[in-house]
């Protein structure tokens, strides 16, 4: 029960949009790739110095990354975002939970960007940029159609509440 | 020409000051000819009455082959090219001010253009270098907003770039009427000489008198300024650095039994060292001296320095967020610095050489506080105010971190905390380096919760309220999940109220309708 309370919850119960299951392949080619770099570069002194004890840096790296792969479908499906009267909030992450509400009357640009990957699956991230570079605010993992239709939405309502900085 | 700041706003296309191309690069001619006329001196003695030949040299060259005339010839054209080519890029510099815009253009080849629309202005920076103030000159900085970088009218006549100051903010600030006094008060042309006229300017006041009431103003007192640079955190490590630096040579020397190698360890280290550190402190001194704050109608204006000087006007509604800190040293004498995050910046060094986001370099608990005040016209309530003061301490009805947060935060687990009003979120931290930010609600551009594996065992949270980039970043780390929730939650209201009720940006656009 105690882990219940300890867990940040923002409007747990509300409906959360997921984002496409399809997203969980997109997400694991990227930690694969990205995973086979590092590791090979860590194991580079390894390979170089011939110390037999130096394998245990690629072997480290090697395990976070398949564990992250692993985790994959969880932290997919941990990604959600709402729609409220004034703002869209989006939640993500497992072990490092980030929750961020943006006014609609903030947002000054909305984005659509679609990586390699992304185009191969048929999907899309929808990117929103506002006066701060920290709010930092992305959908990753729309259907096409999803994120042509959420940003046509999000720029409809921020136009109806624009507000200065 | 007359002096009234309409003549310059009136839509139509202006010159700089005439002395600009010397101001801008003419200094740097100067010093060229200097090192040639330096370097040839001898040579020129020599040949005048004559000297032994050195051989091999252009200039020998040059007298031996009797070319001299054709020499002094092209050195007389490229010297008028370039005073040709000043004179027509001065010509071809222009600007001008329509009741929205502010459009620069400029360059002889590649022309540019750059155009400012007057509602979007985050600053107005007057910076008059010691040079430009021997000739009465000043370069006025208008800063947009952060993708739209600043527009320079670099150099103005000195008291016509105060005027034209007050009238673009004027228009700016969204007044329909136009203020009788505003507009056609031109600064009065100071009688007599030109001699007599810089003088005047050179000693008059950093900030005229006739500006603001003295009861809205703060001014630095240089005693405090060399004080507080002294004690500042820097002056902490300065300390621990040396320390370590002496300890580490004494325990070297001791190791290889020569004492002598150690003391010169010493010495050829820390001494370079501190003679950077001694002259860093002397500059920050100088910038800070004769700093003085002072709430204008149109907005906060920050005015400082001692040989050039240069104040900046942040009109209402500009300022996105502001910190009121303390280091361990400042704490017996109850000294506070009061910073600000603001869209875009200007190129122009603030005051100590820091960025221009120090609003109060050093001051009073009741000195920082009025300048919160000042800093936040419309956006704070009184009891918003008193609630901050409290907060300076321990005080205030903030909401802290939990008991068990005690091994995130050693020492301000008591004092870390957060305060969402309807007006303004206020963040506290620290215990040995206080700190303590207000975000007004009408500014906050989103705001954040989140949480690691390790808050998460202890149940607690971070908040986070994000405004424009700047050196304050607010964010709360350490309080119980439950009040984390909350304060999220009850912030998404709150910022969609304010920034809907906000109307400081144009911040004259109610009164003036007569």
């Amino acid at each position: 029960m105690s882990e219940q309370t300890a867990r940040l919850e923002v409007d747990p119960a509300s409906d959360w949009r997921p984002v496409s299951s399809r997203y969980v392949v997109v997400d694991l080619v990227g930690t694969v790739v990205s995973g086979v770099i590092i590791t090979a570069g860590s194991a580079l002194p390894w390979l170089i110095s011939g110390l037999p004890w130096l394998v245990a840096i690629p072997a480290a790296v090697a395990t976070i990354v398949l564990v992250t792969a692993v985790l994959t479908p969880r932290r997919v499906r941990a990604i959600g975002y709402r729609l409220r009267d004034d703002d869209l909030v989006v939640r993500r992450g497992i072990l490092r939970q980030r929750i961020v509400a943006v006014p609609y009357g903030r947002m000054q640009l909305v984005d659509i960007s679609r990586g390699p990957v992304d185009r191969w699956a048929g999907l899309s991230e929808v990117k929103l940029v506002t006066a701060a570079a920290a709010s930092n605010v992305t959908v990753p993992g729309l259907a096409e159609a999803d994120a042509e239709e959420l940003r046509d939405r999000l720029v409809a309502l921020a136009e109806t509440r624009r507000a200065g900085l | 020409m007359t002096d009234a700041p309409a003549a310059l706003a009136d839509g139509e296309w202006h010159r700089l000051h005439p002395a600009t191309p010397l101001l801008r690069g003419g200094a740097v001619f100067i010093a060229i000819a200097a090192i040639v006329i330096g370097n040839l001196r001898d040579r020129v003695v020599d040949l005048l009455f004559g000297a032994p030949e050195y051989g091999g040299d252009p200039i020998d060259e040059i007298v031996g082959r009797g070319l001299v005339p054709l020499a002094l010839l092209g050195v007389l054209v490229v010297i008028l090219v370039i005073i040709a080519a000043t004179w027509l890029s001065w010509r071809m510099h222009t600007f001008r001010i329509t009741d929205e815009l502010v459009e620069v253009r400029s360059g002889l080849l590649f022309r540019t253009e750059r155009k400012g629309r007057l509602d979007r202005i985050q600053g107005i920076n007057v910076n008059r270098p010691l040079l430009a103030r021997l000739f009465g000159a000043a370069r006025l900085e208008i800063t947009l907003g952060a993708g739209d970088g600043s527009v320079q009218l670099a150099y103005l006549s000195g008291s016509r770039a105060d005027a034209l100051r007050g009238e673009i903010l004027r228009r700016a600030s969204g007044a329909r009427a136009r203020d009788a006094d505003a507009a056609a008060a031109p600064t009065a042309a100071p009688a007599g000489s030109l001699i007599e006229q810089r003088v005047g300017e050179l000693v008059a006041p950093e900030l005229d008198p006739a500006l603001v009431s003295p009861d809205r103003v703060v001014r630095m007192h240089p005693g405090r300024v060399i004080a507080s640079t002294l004690l500042s955190g820097g002056t902490v490590w300065i300390i621990v650095l040396a320390a370590v630096v002496v300890s580490g040579s004494v325990i070297a020397g001791a190791a290889s039994g020569e004492p002598i190698a150690a003391v010169a360890g010493i010495v050829f280290t820390f001494i370079p060292m501190l003679i950077g550190w001694v002259s860093f402190l002397i500059r920050r001194i100088t910038r800070s001296l004769r700093f003085s704050v002072a709430a204008t109608t149109d907005g906060l204006r920050v005015g400082y320095g001692l040989l050039e000087t240069t104040n900046e006007t942040l009109p209402p509604g500009r300022i996105h967020s502001l910190s009121i800190s303390q280091n361990l040293l400042w704490r017996p004498f109850d000294w506070w610095e009061v910073r600000v995050n603001r869209a875009g910046s200007s190129s122009a060094q603030g005051a100590a050489g820091r960025q221009n986001t120090s609003v109060l370099p050093v001051g009073t608990r009741e000195e920082a506080l009025r300048i919160v005040g000042f800093a936040l016209p419309g956006l704070l309530d009184e009891d918003s105010r008193a609630v901050i003061a409290a907060g300076l301490g321990s005080g205030g009805g903030f909401t802290t971190s939990p008991r068990r947060a005690a091994v995130l935060r050693w020492f301000s687990w008591r004092r870390n905390g957060l305060l969402v009003r309807p007006d303004a979120v206020l963040l506290r931290r620290g215990a040995i380096w206080r700190d303590l930010v207000v975000v007004p609600t009408a500014r906050v551009q989103s705001v954040a919760a989140s949480q690691g594996p390790l808050e998460r065992a202890l149940g607690v949270g971070s908040l986070a309220v994000h405004t424009v980039a700047g050196p304050i970043v607010a964010r709360v780390g350490a309080l119980d999940v439950h009040d984390v929730e909350d304060s999220f939650a009850r912030l998404a209201t709150t910022t969609t109220a304010a920034v809907a009720a906000d109307r400081s940006q144009r911040w004259r656009s109610a009164e003036g309708t007569a």
